[in-house]
């Protein structure tokens, strides 16, 4: 396909699920306790979207990657010195907030109001990534509120595998339950594809990339638009977040099969 | 490929380096005022490589006078950094041991006893005894309390912002590159090896970056630093042998705990004499503690971890954290040589900032200001050159930097420093009465004496408990050690009269435990293990094997039949004290032990810190 895919990936940052994270009741509704020193990542649905976008890009001649990113303007700056060194893409940025209890509907709503925005961006060729449940405390909305905002109405939303066939379908797989899969075709762009996994490990970092990319970064940093999302009208009635068990044990010379036995014993309780 | 200036590792040196400079490349109108030599009609490239996945990562709660970063951040407003504080309150308090355990000298046990005599005429609460006078040298009013992770964020997005420097985390400096004597750029770490280096799947060599000035500030335990004073050697009297082992928690204080934010405790005394402590407090509830265990500690089995959980508990410190909970746990290596382990500042084509360049005062306590402004400097320097357009050559940086930081307060009190602590060379109680002497006569009198090399004090654990324990009684703490796995030193400190821990799930945790809720090591695939048993011979013929013990995420366990130990990344915070904690001498009168700390990526991933 010579026209190739404008490809827009929508990922941002998440606090560091490593990290102890604990619910506390702020001001202005729930939040993270200790919030503002909590290191980000990339969240890592958007991340596998992101290396997928990057590697059809490059297998597909005239394609393009936008990266938007909706976050504190500060972290996002952070976040883009690592995530900048792995794939090439230009940065649109919004920033905003990125607690992850802001509503799924308004994130789609500012989302899509960046992509509206991207000059030089052909709808005709647009497949719009992210991840299947950023965004969206894992109900897997928000890409499907872009797309509609869009006017986009093939989605994919659980997607694991992309191929573009000899005639420029897409042939997508998408997972359900029982491990397996759906198999989807589609004529083209326009589409959404919320990613499940993807295939493809993180790209090491590679310093070319990162200097090429740093150039249209830095601008689109300064030049970000601070978007308002938020929660309003959505009350929370409890916010936890799973309990972490940690029973460490540290042992030598044990056979496997004890071990084992062990651990089955342990999950009995 | 080719850039103005590549900058190594970035700390609190390389954060005021590239502050200053890019304020200089800012230009008053908006126009760089100086051009990229390299790419003509650009203002100058100028990139930071550091090795860990975040500029956040560090392991230091600290405090500071803060006089470099409030002159490069005139306006200053702590509350714009999560955990900043000014400080409020200090004390220096000298911790009596609870339990009797500790290896105690007569004369201190004698001190202890008038103390507890006196205790009712004596600033004297819960085991401890506060000097009522902090001396000046020691004082840090009117400084600030930070953890180094969130103030090196602040930093880096403050940097990132101007858009004039770039910051490149997950991407560890190999070597610097030599040719004809002169430093011509970096070379980055191969990607895609196996764990031994050799090339496998997705292989990517690492890349050359040709630079008209390399800036290496890479740490305590720096390989760039370390190849380099390999290459040019080091001034003539100056070695790099003192080092202490800084084991750390953030810690979230229990409801209902009094101490207030920008609350200063430094502690001596215990859990051994030679370990100092710290408890800074935070805003928001929280707090950073930990302790040093110094090189000059002669314990073949110096396991921080284990005295931290003693320090913590001990009676003072307790009431204040008891029921509290880790949230991030680390461990950093402190290059306490100073002024005396200065390398070559200079050379054509390079120039050395902060730890590494021999900026620690190991007499105040303070190393990142220091740090801070002495690449403050440099980068005045660099400003300096770049207006007379003149080359980055040795002469110029001499003049232009070196000469800067000659006239600094830097110099200055690093060289009343110089022999402050030469006095433990000999004994707990020398050292503080040098460091006495020292501080109060501005560095005219001293107990000065020879500094022996780390490995070459390591005794056995023989004659390091003698008169405690007997030849069999370590035997059999070895053969259960090897048997169960537990820590050789946990177990000799329990046969030495120390109470076994009580772990709560919260504060008191396992050290594996501590790892996974307050380590968190990131280690990614495609890189070359960066511990390194350098001589396999001398490994099995180690004894005391001392980095087993020593070992911050017990990251190093004995190998098969005792011989050379095996590494596991996984585990590996990255603090190196390994490399200084080697009994065995690399090759006869080495300055350095049989364990090579390369350039690595991953480690501590914690910004609470």
């Amino acid at each position: 396909m010579s026209s190739g895919f404008h490809i827009v990936v929508c990922g941002s940052l998440v606090p560091d699920p490593l990290q102890t994270l604990e619910p506390v009741q702020g001001p202005a509704g729930p939040a993270l306790k200790n919030e503002m020193v909590l290191p980000a990542v990339l969240d890592p649905w958007a991340g596998h979207s992101l290396y997928e976008a990057a590697n059809l890009a490059k297998n597909t001649e005239g394609s393009k990657v936008w990266l938007v990113s909706l976050g504190p303007k500060a972290k996002l700056q952070q976040l883009m010195m690592t995530i900048a060194q792995k794939v090439g893409f230009e940065l649109v940025v919004l920033d905003g907030p990125a607690g992850g209890f802001t509503d799924s509907a308004e994130v789609a709503g500012a989302l899509a109001g960046a992509i509206e925005k991207i000059d030089g961006l052909d709808k005709s060729k647009l497949l719009l990534f992210g991840g299947c449940s950023s965004a969206s405390r894992d109900a897997g909305a928000t890409m499907q509120m872009i797309g509609e905002h869009l006017g986009i109405t093939d989605q994919f939303l659980g997607v694991d595998e992309l191929t573009v066939q000899a005639d420029g379908s897409l042939k997508i797989l998408e997972r359900i339950e029982g491990g397996q899969y759906q198999i989807s075709s589609c004529k083209g762009a326009p589409a959404v594809l919320a990613w499940a996994t993807g295939s493809l490990p993180e790209p090491p970092n590679n310093p070319q990339v990162g200097m090429a990319n740093m150039r249209t970064i830095m601008p689109a940093l300064q030049k970000a638009q601070p978007a308002k999302v938020g929660a309003e009208g959505v009350s929370f009635e409890k916010v936890e977040v799973p309990v972490q068990q940690r029973q460490t044990k540290i042992v030598r010379d044990i056979p496997v099969e004890e071990i084992a036995e062990e651990i089955v014993a342990w999950l009995k309780g | 490929m080719e850039v103005d200036i590549v900058c190594v590792g970035f700390g609190p040196a390389t954060g005021g380096f590239l502050t200053t400079l890019s304020k200089y490349l800012s230009g008053a109108d908006g126009e760089a005022p100086a051009e990229s030599r390299v790419m003509p009609g650009m203002p100058p490239q100028v990139l930071c490589y550091e090795r860990a996945d975040d500029i956040s990562f560090g392991v230091s709660g600290l405090v500071t006078r803060g006089r470099s970063i409030k002159e490069s951040f005139p306006d200053l407003d702590l509350s714009q950094i999560p955990m900043a504080h000014p400080v409020e309150e200090e004390q220096v308090l000298y911790l009596l041991d609870p339990h009797g355990a500790s290896r105690r000298s007569p004369m201190l046990r004698n001190a202890d006893r008038i103390i507890r005599a006196l205790k009712a005429v004596l600033p004297y609460e819960e085991e401890a005894f506060r000097l009522p006078v902090i001396p000046p040298f020691l004082q840090k009013h009117g400084g600030m309390v930070l953890s180094l992770g969130q103030f090196n964020q602040w930093v880096g997005s403050q940097l990132m912002g101007s858009g004039t420097v770039q910051i490149w985390p997950g991407m560890p400096v190999r070597q610097a590159l030599v040719e004809d004597g002169k430093v011509v750029g970096v070379r980055l770490v191969d990607q895609g090896t196996d764990k031994q280096g050799n090339p496998d799947t997705g292989f990517m060599p690492g890349m050359d970056l040709r630079a008209k000035l390399t800036v290496v500030g890479d740490g305590p335990v720096g390989p760039v630093s370390r190849r380099l004073d390999e290459e040019f050697g080091m001034p003539e009297g100056h070695h790099q042998r003192d080092w202490a082992i800084g084991m750390k928690m953030v810690v979230e204080l229990p409801e209902g705990c009094d101490l207030k934010p920008g609350t200063v405790l430094h502690t001596f005394g215990y859990p051994e004499p030679e370990i100092f402590g710290f408890l800074y407090v935070y805003t928001e509830g929280l707090a950073s503690l930990g302790i040093f265990v110094p090189s000059w500690m002669d314990s073949p089995v110096r396991t921080g971890y284990r005295y931290l959980q003693y320090w913590m508990q001990h009676p003072y410190l307790w009431r204040y954290l008891k029921g509290g909970t880790v949230r991030s746990w680390g461990a950093k290596s402190l290059q306490e040589a100073g002024k005396r382990g200065e390398p070559y500042l200079v050379g054509d084509g390079y120039a050395r900032i902060g730890e590494n360049s021999g900026s620690t005062n190991v007499l105040t306590g303070s190393g990142v200001d220091e740090a801070w402004a002495t690449g403050v400097q440099l980068a005045e320097g660099v400003a300096q050159l770049y207006k007379e357009g003149k080359e980055f050559s040795k002469e110029n940086l001499e003049a232009a930097y070196v000469q800067r930081r000659r006239e600094s307060w830097v110099e200055k009190e690093g060289r009343v420093a110089e022999k402050a602590r030469d006095g433990f060379q000999r004994s707990f109680v020398l050292g503080m009465i040098g460091m006495g002497l020292t501080g109060l006569s501005g560095g005219k009198l001293n107990l000065s004496g020879p500094v022996k090399k780390p490995h070459e004090r390591i005794p056995s654990l023989e004659e390091y408990y003698k008169g405690k324990l007997t030849p069999e009684e370590i035997e059999v703490a070895r053969n259960e050690s090897a048997a169960t796995g537990v820590g050789l030193n946990n177990l000799l400190l329990e046969r030495c009269g120390w109470p076994k821990i009580e772990y709560d799930g919260k504060l008191l945790i396992s050290q594996q435990d501590a790892l996974l809720l307050g380590g968190k090591v990131q280690a990614p695939a495609g890189y070359a293990d960066h511990v390194v048993f350098v001589r396999p011979e001398l490994c099995e013929q180690c004894q005391a094997k001392v980095c087993i013990e020593a070992c911050s995420g017990q990251a190093i366990t004995p190998g098969e039949n005792g011989g050379v130990p095996q590494f596991d990344r996984e585990k590996c915070v990255h603090c190196g004290v390994c490399l200084w904690n080697c009994s065995q001498a690399r090759e006869e009168g080495s300055e350095r032990g049989n364990v090579e700390f390369v350039a690595g990526a991953g480690g501590l991933h914690s910004a609470e810190n």
